[in-house]
């Protein structure tokens, strides 16, 4: 048993550590105040390949394994959550479809561009009264001639109307078999008519990153858009979703190490009655509780992602670390703010920025409740 | 690696983005895995690295490293040989001046800017001024300050393919470097002790009391510093 990682996955952490600390961490509050997405620091992250990490070198991206994605995704998270967000939902969830179910023809149009990073990709699951209920999604698409008209909306999507945006895959009600829904994914480009997006979403955390409503009004595209088979959409979607939850667990575990490093630096120069307060049993014992936790959080999640680079059955991994690491990074910012006291709530310090950023983390992508269904399928309860 | 030896590679890689057909080496000296920092190197560009590790040059003092780093670079004859300002441990700033003492080359330090041309290396060496502008032939020693350059992040791809590249790890006795020129043994200074600076007990503290500029402008006057 080796739990080492490669000298290529130390120095992955060190450059994306260096890069986010000297490059995002000075503007991360002015990104936030002004809710402004990075296209400047989305384009360094372009040309370091952490758009594409684990994208196959063939397709533009850089061929990295899972476990280098997850390093990546959470050292940006420990300094940016809305960065880190940004990749994650590019990576897993924008182009990871297109990869996985892609035709040959889908593959060249799309991948290139998204793993090179020259433009962001979105998946369009999430509609305004349907979320993991995706039974109850009521967008539909209806094949008319050698094209699909689109009618209907989704909801809290991520990099779906920025400036670079290429396209959204969106699962869609493309009939009925037996009495059920028949989904299925289809990708519509940016700039589709009928394909409206919304003004940014006004968010409690995540500021940086692109939120939206997408709407679907008589909107037409090719025939060919159909991405993997008809009638796989969910099959499809819960895959992804699967993936998907690694890079969400890497931003949970990233949430939690940066609202301890802030935590530790903090209790170490904060002084009260007369020494730093990091000498009172009570921070020590709150910032040991942590560092024990994150490292548990570390191997649960590098596991899922070791799992799914050995080619193995990985959902269950998954879903434990995403759950964990999404409620043990809101003990962590909130021990962490609470060492802060009251500087801790005042906007100039990171903590109350990744306070706000944090609960997300126990929403999206599954709530904590809906990963404690998976685990108990994944278990085999009834 | 030290920050200073990533702004040396910084100007070596874009010597040769401009030049072209030319290679980027590194050389070090140190324990097996020092070859890790060594791949950042490799990952930000560079051709190939050779790393000395021997237990025979564990200790060496700036003598015997310099005795070592001569002669991997006596082996590899390169046109121009570039160091980081100093190292981030010892701090020395030396090291760069005893290896070009060593192989005979000119040395410049302090390079804020750096030209190749016409079998020249043309340097702006930045001083409590301004700069000297200072040409020597090739090839030459050349140390780089910290502001010369910002160094670039290595690409997820150059990580990757870094470990591809050439790195090989040579020992003394390969490079006809003897026992008693490296080590402990090839070594002209021994470390009896460290310690700590002792503190300065003469030191004034001048409180922000709505004089305190003038008092220290006084204060600066008496010592003819002003």
């Amino acid at each position: 048993m080796n739990l080492d990682l490669s000298p290529e996955h130390e120095l992955i952490r060190s450059t994306v550590r260096d890069f986010a600390e000297s490059r995002i961490g000075p503007v991360a509050e002015e990104l936030d105040r002004e809710s402004r997405f990075p296209y400047e620091i989305v384009a360094e992250l372009a040309d370091l390949d952490l758009l594409g990490l684990p994208i196959p070198e063939e397709h533009g991206g850089a061929g990295g394994d899972t476990v280098s994605y997850a390093i990546a995704v959470e050292e940006l998270t420990r300094v940016d959550a809305s960065v880190g967000v940004t990749v994650a939902a590019h990576t897993s969830l924008g182009t990871m479809p297109i990869l996985a179910f892609g035709t040959e023809d889908q593959h060249a149009e799309w991948l290139p561009q998204l793993a090179r990073g020259e433009r962001l990709a979105a998946f369009g699951l999430t509609e305004p009264e349907a979320g993991s209920d995706a039974g109850a999604a009521r967008t539909t698409a209806t094949l008319d001639g050698d094209s699909w008209l689109i009618n209907g909306s989704k909801m809290f999507i991520t990099n779906a109307g920025t400036d670079i945006s290429a396209c959204v895959t969106i699962t869609a009600v493309t009939g009925e078999v037996g009495g059920q829904s028949e989904i299925s994914n289809i990708i519509v480009p940016n700039g589709t008519p009928g394909y409206e997006v919304s003004p940014p979403l006004k968010k409690m955390g995540w500021r940086a990153s692109d939120t939206r409503g997408l709407t679907f009004e008589n909107c037409r595209v090719p025939a060919r858009n159909l991405l993997g088979e008809r009638g796989r959409g969910l099959a499809q979607f819960l895959e992804v979703l699967d993936g998907g939850r690694i890079s969400i667990a890497a931003m949970g575990l990233g949430a939690a190490q940066g609202a301890y490093d802030l935590a530790f630096g903090y209790a170490r120069e904060r002084q009260a009655f007369g020494r730093p307060i990091s000498g009172f049993q009570s921070i020590q014992f709150a910032l040991a509780d942590l560092a024990t936790e994150i490292e548990a959080a570390r191997g649960l999640t590098y596991r899922a992602a070791w799992l799914k680079d050995e080619g193995r059955e990985f959902a269950l991994a998954a879903a434990q670390a995403k759950l964990y690491t999404g409620e043990l990074s809101n003990r962590a910012v909130n021990t962490a703010l609470q060492i802060h006291g009251g500087y801790g709530f005042m906007d100039e310090y990171p903590i109350s920025r990744l306070y706000r950023d944090q609960k997300v983390l126990e929403i999206g992508e599954g709530t904590n409740e809906i990963q404690r269904l998976v685990i108990a399928r994944q278990l085999g309860l009834p | 690696m030290n920050q200073g030896d990533t702004n040396a590679i910084e100007a070596a890689l874009r010597l040769k983005e401009a030049a072209g057909d030319c290679e980027v080496v590194l050389v070090s000296m140190g324990p097996d895995d020092a070859i890790n920092s060594l791949r950042k190197g490799l990952a930000m560009g560079a051709d190939r690295a050779t790393l000395v590790s021997d237990t025979g040059a564990a200790g060496s003092d700036i003598v015997g490293t310099t005795n070592v780093l001569a002669a991997v670079l006596t082996h590899e004859t390169p046109d121009l040989i570039l160091f980081g300002q100093q190292s981030a441990d010892s701090d020395g700033a030396v090291l760069w001046a005893a290896v070009a003492d060593r192989l005979r080359q000119p040395v410049i330090s302090q390079a804020t800017s750096l030209d190749l041309s016409e079998g020249k290396a043309t340097v702006k060496r930045q001083t409590e001024y301004g700069y000297d502008v200072i040409e020597a032939p090739l090839p030459c020693v050349i140390a780089v300050s910290d502001g010369i350059n910002e160094p670039r992040y290595p690409s997820l791809k150059g990580i990757m393919g870094a470990k591809k590249k050439p790195q090989a790890i040579v020992t003394l006795e390969s490079l006809g470097v003897g026992a008693e020129q490296a080590g402990t043994a090839g070594s002209r200074t021994e470390v009896k002790s460290l310690n700590d600076p002792p503190a300065r007990g003469d030191s004034q503290l001048i409180e922000g009391d709505g004089e305190a500029a003038a008092r220290v402008l006084a204060f600066l006057n008496e010592k003819k510093l002003t």
